[in-house]
């Protein structure tokens, strides 16, 4: 049965934008019902302390406070803050979600205050009073996990949260054969998501039914309905949860908060709506982290570049307490240390340390573009080690297409890849030849200007349950009304990234209607079947085709019921134009029309039910690996050490596109992500655990006049793991483009004998590597500037 | 209220308002809360993000970082008021341009200049503002102009390609 292609693969534009680009769209800080109150969080000034005592008297009779309460009167009633991740032998290191006797973190929640506005409820925070008596702070992840460390838990024996090993191959034999094996140090800093939106929910509970109504800014509607209710000990049938429109996410809103549940539970206690907004500053201190390493790399090699084994050894700052997945996102990183190369043994050894920091979960990549960085970054030092240019290098090293499926040492299945000619569709892009000759034209000038490459495989479309902590499967309801139109439930949960369209352009050709015949419902726990939510870039792979399954089975009874009354094989009929014809003769009968005899169901085919709905619940069979190839151009100011990005070429494959206008956006951002990361951004902490970079002031984003235009390609390689060859794409750009610029600025140093610069690569650090190596005392300092080991 | 209200008079989007509100109130909780225009977006608490742009007195300004005191005797346009402005109302429905869309917004949508869409009202705000001073602007000044106003989500490429669309637009109309 033929459907059409009128859609999909177009650059249709969204039909989300009418209700944003307006002002009309609703996110949670929108949301007022009546009589609402207002709730504001009291949260510790320290990173490590013992509360002696909480005073909240003062608060509570300050003018419009309805509420204060500490975690004595929430003793027994909140459940605590839950984690999916199970990590054996991992150290429980969980918190209720307002402190008792002791806090770990800057910004963790002691009290909270209802109040019948946002002003009252913030001025009652400061009549809070806390008595605190500080403990010394652990804040370097390596000195937390060594002995003698103050611990942050005294249950605990120590601050390692857990040990995870894999091994794959004969390791020891690859050094032993190797002819050289490279050392490196490399640190991923610790970086803050930073969506427009900070987080926010609205819950109002309605004691007659009952009935706990939640708007949350969340990327995972079903999951958080389920453990909000389990933390409040309210029957999950009982709970309603609706993600709203969601302002960004990027991974930080793939989680369940403490404020989602005490904001929950003061709608109880007060019998009032209540909302909570964070502030920028509140996002900072208590929204989860990203990144966040420190890895020891060792590649061992022959003389001709062929790459014999690598070990790698993480120590992961995981901050003080477990978030929904902190624990697991270092493992998805160690699966990753292959890269997109054939190494036939490796050894990866990850360590997570407990800090006196925020939580670490998944931010954009979430573990893997920290792994495509240490390859990437690692494989670089090598090739500049046996003076074999990083193109070369790469191309030795790639399995073949015909290679595929592509089992790794590591336990993966890679499922397609033509990492060659994705490799060579970004040379020719970039002219490449071309910016080597430039290259050395400039340096004659004396000029920094270095070139970077960087490919990139990645595991997402998460993922088979057999590997997901909660499933890993997804939702999909389609419903045709009786008036013909089509109504979309999806499981996804999307923030932007599209679905209302692109979801909507599968389903116009899987039944041969327009995209505006199509709406795409999300985010709503009473509408929507259970579903999983959006991260992992799987809401097309594996949202869409759940849906795209359902679609196959209402074609086929539409096909049925439409065989029935043109008494034609229903195989013979395709569907197209909002009619459905058979082929070969000249039978035909519109779609509208088989729609109402379905539900008027006179006319239908013995064994044929009427109405017309169909769910799916799609289980996929593996991941899938999208990659690619980046090569960008920078250079470096010699007085002012500023890294300026000339070019850069993005030439990603994501296997099938439904709308490139889309896909476009997605590596655009990620690829700005990253320059966010290399250029500007790092989340830091003083020695004392107080963090510092705790505002937009302090905390630079890459802004519009910080990056080039961006010049994207495609190679096409679908994947065999759904029907619609679609591999995701929302974390790609992120993962592959933080190695090309690092590699681009080693590159631009390689004269004065630099092999590796730490991220972030701030100008202070290029300006003193410059310093170093150009002023007369200093040169000698070119041994020095190396990577440290 | 402890203290004294003030009384101001303001006039959003065409519509005269007067109000009693706390000296210490922002704009950007007198236009979102006490007016309920929510199109206006809160960012950050530090003037920097640009989520919350509004036009006053024609002019882009981050209404997180004023009082509605100091807006008093001021002429604001919101998001929700920026397609019932002048620029939209002279196209008059033709050069291409969808009725009841500022060119702006228009250029937003056809070019993907937005994702989640938090950071756009302030963004299409600023940007028809800077087109209203630059009506021909080069790329290097469109990134400029829109230093103001963070996006995380589209890296701002296709934002840059909607303001130079839009810039197009504009200036074939006002040819007519």
């Amino acid at each position: 049965m033929a459907t059409a292609a009128k859609y999909i693969g177009k650059p249709m534009k969204r039909k989300e934008d009418p209700r944003l680009i307006q002002g009309l769209a609703h996110y949670v800080d929108d949301i007022r019902l009546p009589g609402m109150l207002y709730m504001a969080v009291v949260r510790s000034p320290y990173a490590h302390a013992k509360i002696r005592s909480i005073e909240g008297s003062k608060a509570k009779s300050a003018p419009g406070v309805v509420a204060v309460l500490t975690s004595e009167d929430l003793s027994g009633k909140i459940g605590p803050i839950p984690c999916a991740a199970q990590i054996p032998d991992m150290k429980a290191a969980l918190r209720l979600p307002l402190a008792s006797d002791k806090v770990r973190f800057v910004g963790e929640p002691v009290a909270v205050i209802a109040a019948t506005d946002r002003y009252s409820a913030r001025d009652a925070v400061d009549l809070v009073e806390v008595e605190y008596d500080s403990l010394p702070a652990v804040v370097d992840p390596e000195k937390a996990i060594a002995k003698g460390a103050p611990k942050i838990y005294d249950d605990f024996e120590d601050n390692v949260a857990y040990r995870w090993e894999l091994e794959g191959g004969d390791l020891a034999g690859a050094f032993k054969n190797a002819d050289k094996i490279v050392r490196q140090r490399m640190a991923n800093q610790r970086l803050i998501p930073v969506p427009m939106e900070c987080r926010g929910i609205v819950a109002d509970y309605d004691p007659g039914e009952p009935k706990l109504r939640v708007w949350t800014s969340t990327q995972i509607p079903h999951l958080a309905r389920t453990q909000i209710g389990a933390m409040l000990g309210i029957n999950e049938n009982s709970v309603h949860l609706i993600a709203p429109e969601v302002g960004g996410g990027f991974g930080s809103k793939l989680n369940v908060y403490a404020e989602e549940a005490l904001c929950s539970y003061l709608a109880i206690h007060t019998g009032k709506p209540v909302k909570w907004v964070e502030s920028r500053r509140e996002n900072f201190q208590a929204t989860i982290h990203g990144r966040d390493y420190i890895c020891y790399g060792e590649l061992g090699m022959k003389r001709d570049g062929t790459i014999l084994g690598a070990r790698f050894k993480i120590i992961a700052d995981l901050g003080a307490y477990y978030q929904l997945l902190t624990p697991l996102i270092p493992t998805l990183t160690g699966l990753m240390l292959c890269g997109s190369y054939k190494i036939p043994a490796v050894r990866v050894e990850i360590i997570g340390a407990l800090t006196n920091k925020m939580a670490t979960d998944a931010y954009r990549g979430a573990g893997r573009p920290e792994a495509t960085y240490f390859i990437e970054r690692i494989v670089d030092v090598a090739a500049a080690e046996v003076k074999k240019d990083p193109l070369e290098i790469r191309r030795k090293n790639f399995p073949k297409p015909k290679d595929f499926p592509y089992a790794t040492p590591t336990g993966l299945i890679y499922d397609t890849a033509n990492y060659q000619g994705c490799l060579e569709a970004a040379e020719k892009k970039s002219g490449y030849a071309k910016l080597r000759r430039a290259q050395t034209e400039a340096r004659k000038k004396g000029r920094l200007v270095g070139i970077g490459v960087s490919s990139y495989v990645e595991i997402c479309a998460m993922g088979p349950s057999s590997a997901m902590p909660a499933g890993g499967w997804e939702s999909g309801t389609v419903r045709i009304e009786p008036t013909g139109k089509v109504k979309v439930l999806t499981g996804s949960s999307p923030h932007g990234q599209g679905q209302e369209t692109s979801f909507a352009q599968i389903a116009a050709d899987v039944l041969g209607l327009t995209p505006e015949d199509i709406l795409v419902v999300h985010g709503d726990t009473d509408q929507v079947p259970y579903g999983i939510g959006t991260f992992g870039s799987r809401a097309t792979a594996v949202g869409g085709t759940a849906m795209y399954k359902a679609l196959e089975k209402l074609r086929d009874k539409l096909a049925k019921i439409a065989g029935h009354i043109l008494e034609v094989d229903p195989s013979r009929l395709t569907f197209l134009d909002r009619k459905i014809v058979s082929t070969g003769d000249r039978k035909s009968i519109n779609f509208s029309d088989v729609v109402t005899a379905a539900y008027v169901a006179k006319t239908l085919p013995p064994g044929v039910e009427p109405g017309l709905e169909a769910t799916t619940f799609f289980e996929p069979t593996n991941f899938t690996f999208p990659f690619g190839t980046h090569i960008c151009e920078v250079e470096i100011d010699r007085d002012t050490g500023e890294v300026k990005l000339l070019k850069y070429v993005a030439v990603d494959d994501c296997g099938n596109v439904i709308n490139p206008l889309l896909v476009d956006g997605q590596i655009h951002g990620g690829i700005v992500q990253s320059v966010g990361q290399v250029l500007f951004e790092e989340a830091v902490y003083d020695s004392e655990g107080q963090l510092l970079s705790g505002e937009l002031t302090d905390y630079a984003l890459p802004r519009a006049a910080d990056i080039p235009r961006i010049e994207t390609a495609r190679t096409v390689t679908p994947t065999p793991v759904n029907p619609m060859g679609v591999k995701g794409v929302g974390e790609a750009g992120t993962i592959g483009a933080t190695p090309c610029i690092v590699n681009a600025v080693v590159d631009a140093l390689s004269p004065f004998g630099v092999t590796h610069v730490d991220l972030p690569i701030k100008r202070e650090r290029i300006w003193r590597i410059i310093q170093q190596n150009t002023s007369g005392p200093g040169s000698k300092g070119a041994a020095k500037s190396r990577g440290a080991r | 209220m402890a203290v004294e209200a003030t009384r101001i008079r303001v006039r959003v989007n065409g519509k005269d308002r007067e109000s009693a509100v706390e000296p210490r109130l922002l704009l950007v909780h007198y236009l979102r809360d006490t007016l309920g225009l929510t199109g206006t977006h809160i960012g950050c608490e530090t003037s920097v993000c640009g989520a919350c742009t509004v036009l006053l007195d024609g002019k882009a300004v981050k209404s997180c970082t004023m009082l509605a005191v100091q807006a008093n005797g001021a002429e604001i346009t919101t998001i929700e008021g920026l397609a019932a402005t002048e620029d939209s109302a002279g196209s008059k429905g033709d050069a291409g341009c969808v009725c009841g869309l500022h060119p702006v917004q228009e250029a937003f949508w056809e070019k993907h200049g937005l994702q989640c869409g938090f950071c756009t009202p302030g963004m299409i705000l600023a940007a028809a503002a800077f087109l209203g001073e630059n009506p021909n602007p080069s790329e290097t000044e469109i990134r400029h102009a829109i230093s103001g106003n963070l996006c995380r989500c589209t890296g701002y490429q296709h934002i840059v390609d909607a303001v130079q669309h839009a810039a197009k637009k504009m200036a074939s109309v006002r040819a007519r």
